[in-house]
């Protein structure tokens, strides 16, 4: 197909390849730490009596690992990829990739020994103390100095739609993480520091900028993942161009309001609650514009479906995406909210994206980009892709049927009341009755994090093996 | 300006925006070159210049 040798620039793909090898480990690592949280849920005796092993710190250091280690490192090393390749140039800024990916580490590295050590703002997924956070603003002005400047410098007269989706996904993530943050230090010579912000308005800024984290670097970010390695695995362009310019300018312009759905029923003001649902609801069209656009780019080439595991890795992760932007709009209706908040069905519905979307996506462009990265034409062993798919199915599916299940139950039995008014059940006795459903959770974690372990052993017989001496493989055909 | 008044003002704005926004991707004029932005990712190989080896030769991808 390629006669046509066009001069290939110079491009840097040393950053490309650290970033996606710290993607895999930090994988491993967030992954791990989610498996020991969910077995100290079964045996509290796990934390060994210290304080740096309790649920409570090693909680916040799971979601940390696997959304800004695991995910952003995978963010990073493909935006990377996919704006050189786009716009046919160099990453700008010579060795300020370099900053990015060790400036990164450092962040993540931070992360690892503070909050273990107890060091957290108590904001959920925000819990860096305020150094760490000038760090992380320090290197995404960085990071966006490469990405926004290689648009700046392309050989292309387009950008193409993914570019849009991870630039928005970079800017936004700064806002957000900027106005979340601020806060004020008790002293320069200490971690502690107390938020600017209080009472409601604290609430009302933490789900915005929770929720958005959720829409710009967990949906958008991704979303620029899937309009370029969807396409190219597929080798077919994209279903709709033109869908795909709808899909991104009102998914990010309705994402930003969902934030009050984390807050119904508090203190936040009953209009802001009702916005929040309305915003939601009406999120779900975007969102299955966009499922509908990756999914059709295989009309027409299905029967791929039967040769090529990492394809359906892709294919996998947007009917998860679906599925969960299915669920989301209905769980921020009131009613439904009114049943399934603060209860294990929202821990469910978190990992049908994190690890049916999120993961799924990323190993399959992982897949994708590793034999191109160090000079080869394939994986090492198309077969291990192929039980990689079916353990992070099966994983996701017992992980998720089995909160659903513990979430509904908790649900019902946190709101039956007695004829005479009082509670039916005590806490004690809803939380004896999900112990089961936390050992099937359990079960699909470990399961899912083998997965991983796979993805590490074919990487490293891939990388290893002598350059260009991996030839193509269709699963089936020995 | 009543604060309802303009409340309502900008949502039409953005309605507006909205549907000249969707307008404009569907128009006939833009469907060609949106063809070739889709097909653009697909035409930019070989890749990386690792090593240029022939390519793949008889072999389904």
């Amino acid at each position: 197909m390629t006669s046509i040798t066009m001069p290939q620039p110079d491009y840097n793909m040393k950053v490309v390849r650290q970033f996606t090898l710290t993607t895999i480990l930090w994988g491993i690592v967030g992954m791990s730490v989610g498996v020991i949280i969910a077995a100290q849920l079964i045996w509290p005796v796990l934390n060994f009596n210290t304080p740096w092993f309790t649920y409570s710190r090693l909680r916040p250091l799971h979601t940390n690992a696997v959304i800004f280690a695991f995910g952003v490192s995978a963010l990073m090393a493909t935006s990377f990829y996919v704006v050189q390749r786009t716009c046919q140039t160099r990453l700008f800024g010579g060795s300020l990739a370099s900053v990015v990916f060790w400036g990164w580490q450092l962040v993540i590295i931070s992360t690892v020994i503070s909050l273990p050590l107890g060091y957290t703002t108590s904001k959920e997924y925000a819990e860096l103390e305020w150094p760490i956070d000038i760090l992380i603003t320090f290197v995404w002005v960085c990071y966006a100095i490469v990405f926004f400047g290689t648009l700046a410098i392309r050989k292309t007269s387009h950008i193409y739609v993914a570019n849009w989706f991870f630039g928005a996904f970079i800017l936004t993530v700064a806002v957000l993480h900027v106005v979340n943050s601020l806060a004020i230090p008790v002293s320069l010579t200490g971690m502690k520091s107390y938020s600017i912000y209080a009472g409601a308005v604290d609430a009302m800024v933490q789900w915005w900028y929770g929720h958005n984290a959720v829409g710009f670097l967990l949906t958008a970010g991704f979303l620029g993942m899937m309009y370029y390695f969807v396409p190219k695995q597929a080798n077919r362009p994209v279903y709709s161009y033109r869908l795909s310019i709808i899909h991104f300018w009102s998914l990010i312009a309705v994402y930003i309001w969902a934030g009050p759905h984390h807050l119904h029923y508090t203190a936040l003001p009953d209009w802001a609650q009702s916005l929040g649902m309305v915003m939601s609801l009406i999120l779900f069209a975007p969102s299955w514009g966009g499922m509908i656009n990756g999914i059709m780019t295989l009309s027409g080439a299905w029967h791929k479906l039967r040769t090529d595991p990492i394809l359906r890795f892709l294919v996998v992760s947007l009917s998860f995406y679906g599925m969960s932007t299915f669920e989301g709009p209905m769980m921020a209706i009131k009613t439904v909210n009114a049943l399934s908040h603060y209860t294990d069905w929202t821990i469910g519905h978190v990992h049908s994206g994190a690890l049916g979307w999120v993961t799924m996506i990323t190993i399959g462009a992982i897949y994708h980009l590793i034999p191109k990265l160090f000079g080869q034409k394939a994986m090492y062993s198309v077969a291990l892709i192929n039980l990689h798919f079916w353990l992070a199915t099966i994983g996701t599916v017992l992980y998720i049927v089995a909160m659903w299940t513990s979430g509904v139950m908790q649900g019902l039995m946190w709101r039956a009341v007695n004829a005479d008014g009082t509670l039916t059940y005590t806490f004690v006795e809803s939380l004896e009755k999900s112990y089961p459903f936390y050992t099937i959770r359990l079960g699909g974690g470990l399961i899912f994090l083998s997965g991983m372990f796979i993805l590490a052993y074919n990487t490293y017989k891939t990388i290893y093996a002598e350059k260009g001496s991996i030839q193509y493989q269709e699963l089936g055909s020995k | 300006m009543h604060y309802s008044t303009f409340n309502g003002l900008y949502t039409l704005f953005l309605i507006i925006i909205f549907i000249a926004l969707i307008l404009w991707a569907y128009s006939k004029k833009h469907i060609k070159s949106f063809d070739e932005i889709a097909n653009s990712i697909l035409t930019d190989e070989p890749n990386t210049s690792e090593k240029k080896t022939s390519e793949t030769s008889g072999v389904k991808k």
